[in-house]
């Protein structure tokens, strides 16, 4: 579940950004929209514990940030938060297999082998464990960085501009198998994106699902600095 | 534990670039190994060829050329000594031992001695084959001259005047082989050794007309020099000035002159190690760079490693394990070169005539070698590892 009520946050400048107040029950998907520089980044690096709100309250998961430390933040989010950068961001020098442990690595954990294999089954991505990020197809490298975002079974998964530079088959699959996940994981979803068609698809899918209708986020197109100095 | 693996699977993500700095600090830390040998080396081999004598007492000339070649077997002597003379300074109670030295004809380049038996008994020497002489004209080769020049016991050969390889053969007056020297290691393994009066008789048997003529050469007979044992170390205080003012003769203290040798070798010494710095600070700055690019080329990885729930101070660790790595291949690959180095320059410079520089040693002084490698690729991570600090982590995710 994501809470927020008047949550701010300040930039150095003095400057405050206000976001509308949320309401996301656990599992349930948010739509996070706004064109570019409409602060969708700092949205989720509050809810990602990166920084600290300003003002407000927000509660993740059942934790309230902003009250817990940096070092703690950073374990809390290595279970709680599962990620899905636009890029991938999946490491060139390792292979898939490891990858996924580099996640363990990062939450500071043993590496567990066969959660591993499981996540890869998952998105049924296991014949590829071996291979290098570059001999991985568009297609297949999302998949894998899919279950890198979900191997740590995270309550919030967080799934930043999914469908940029798909065409509309593509992106209609993508965003199938990022519903199908979180759904497996019960895990809140939230999609930020500026991409029209999204809005779209994820009303029916929904629907068909039986899941909680869609909430939306939709930050207005404008530089916190103009509207608030 | 697998912070070294993922260190060491980032590195040779850039293997050319890993390779070099490898290459260039095992190049820097191979010079300082080198150097360390070196003196070690030089400074064991005088160690070793000066054990127990106290002085060298020589014509009047150089000192240092009196240690070289009456000790060392490097240089030529400065001239020679009557007989009468040194065998005065036995009489001397500040002295337990002369042994006396006879340097002028060589085998095949290396130097027939004309000496003493205790001689043979300074260096410890066992004979690995036949016996020591027991009159003039039989000798006892060294290892290595046997071993290079094939030298059997009763085996015959002349001598060649002078004390490198060409000189006038003494076509008359022939040595038999009678024993042959175990390895010491040292300078005895180089020599041919012989009785003082043999270089007597043949230099008396090629130049003598009649007898006359050899008994005055009898009464004139001379040494290259004597090595001297005190008989405490205080004589140290007043023995070298005897001799010098009371005397013909010079004496010269082994330790003080080889003290000198190094001191001016320490001289040229420095300059290498000079240079040898900075190539380490070179590849130092190598490392920094390719670390510091290495974090901005993964620099939306490092933010990735953050979104993941790596605190900084891990993802730190993770550059500095492998600047670390870089610094354990360096300093391994620094001192086998440095070895293979001292080997090289030895087999260039004729191991076998001089041994100045044997095989591999490993001096405590070469854990400065890994020391200094590890303390350089840390140094150079360091600055990247803070950048880590400072990585803007969602704003570094969406770039591009």
């Amino acid at each position: 579940m994501i809470r927020s009520r008047s949550l701010q946050f300040g930039y150095r400048g003095g400057a405050f950004m206000n976001f509308a107040d949320v309401d996301v029950p656990q599992g349930g998907v948010l739509l996070l929209g706004g064109p570019s520089g409409s602060g969708k980044s700092t949205w989720l690096a509050l809810v990602a514990g990166l920084l600290a709100p300003g003002g407000g309250s927000l509660q993740v998961a059942g934790q309230s940030l902003g009250v817990i430390g940096t070092l703690k933040t950073d374990a809390w989010r290595a279970k709680t938060i599962g990620f899905l950068p636009q890029k991938l961001h999946l490491s060139a020098a390792l292979t898939v297999e490891e990858n996924l442990a580099l996640a363990f690595w990062a939450a500071g954990v043993a590496s567990d082998t066969r959660r591993i294999r499981a996540a890869l089954q998952a998105l049924d991505v296991l014949a590829l464990a071996r291979r290098l990020p570059a001999q991985l197809s568009g297609g297949q490298a999302q998949r894998v960085a899919l279950a890198r975002a979900v191997l740590m079974n995270p309550q919030v998964l967080l799934a930043d501009e999914p469908s940029a530079s798909l065409d509309d088959e593509a992106a209609a699959a993508a965003l199938a198998l990022l519903l199908d996940t979180a759904r497996a994981q019960s895990a809140t979803l939230v999609i930020a994106t500026h991409d029209a068609r999204i809005a779209d698809l994820l009303d029916p899918a929904l629907a068909r699902n039986g899941q909680a209708p869609l909430q939306r986020l939709s930050l207005p197109a404008k530089k916190p600095l103009e509207a608030f100095t | 534990m697998n912070t070294l693996r993922f260190a060491w699977r980032y590195l040779w993500a850039r293997p050319l670039s890993a390779a070099l700095n490898v290459l260039l600090l095992s190049l820097g830390l191979a010079s300082i190994t080198f150097l360390m040998l070196v003196a070690h080396h030089i400074d064991s081999a005088f160690d070793r060829d000066l054990a127990g004598i106290d002085a060298v007492v020589g014509a009047k000339g150089s000192p240092m050329q009196l240690i070289l070649s009456g000790v060392l077997h490097l240089d030529v002597p400065p001239g020679n000594v009557p007989l009468s003379s040194v065998n005065a300074l036995k009489n001397n109670p500040l002295v337990a031992e002369v042994i006396p030295v006879s340097l002028g004809d060589n085998l095949q380049g290396y130097r027939i001695v004309g000496t003493s038996l205790a001689y043979v008994d300074q260096y410890h020497a066992a004979l690995a084959q036949g016996q020591l002489w027991d009159r003039p004209m039989q000798v006892v080769a060294g290892a290595a001259v046997a071993r290079k020049l094939g030298l059997q016991i009763g085996q015959s050969f002349v001598g060649s005047h002078g004390l490198a390889a060409g000189g006038h053969a003494h076509g008359d007056s022939a040595y038999r082989v009678v024993g042959i020297l175990q390895a010491t290691g040292g300078v005895l393994d180089r020599l041919v050794l012989t009785d003082t009066a043999s270089v007597w008789k043949v230099h008396e048997d090629y130049t003598a007309v009649d007898g006359q003529d050899r008994q005055v050469m009898e009464a004139e007979r001379e040494v290259t020099m004597a090595l001297v044992r005190y008989k405490s170390p205080l004589a140290a205080m007043s023995f070298p000035r005897w001799v010098n003012t009371s005397t013909e003769m010079q004496a010269a203290s082994p330790a003080l002159e080889v003290t000198r040798l190094l001191h001016m070798l320490g001289l040229g010494t420095d300059v290498l190690r000079a240079f040898a710095s900075m190539l380490l600070f070179t590849a130092g700055l190598s490392v920094f760079i390719a670390l510091w690019n290495a974090v901005r080329e993964r620099r939306g990885d490092l933010a990735l490693l953050r979104m993941l729930g790596a605190p900084p101070v891990r993802i730190a660790l993770l550059l500095m394990t492998e600047a670390l790595w870089l610094g354990v291949l360096s300093a391994l690959a620094g001192l086998a070169l440095g070895q293979l180095f001292v080997l090289a320059l030895g087999w260039m410079l004729g191991l076998d005539q001089s041994l100045l520089l044997g095989g591999a040693m490993w001096p405590p002084e070469l854990a400065w070698v890994p020391a200094l490698a590890l303390a350089v690729s840390l140094a150079a991570a360091l600055l990247p590892a803070i950048g880590v600090y400072r990585v803007d982590v969602l704003q570094l995710l969406q770039e591009r």
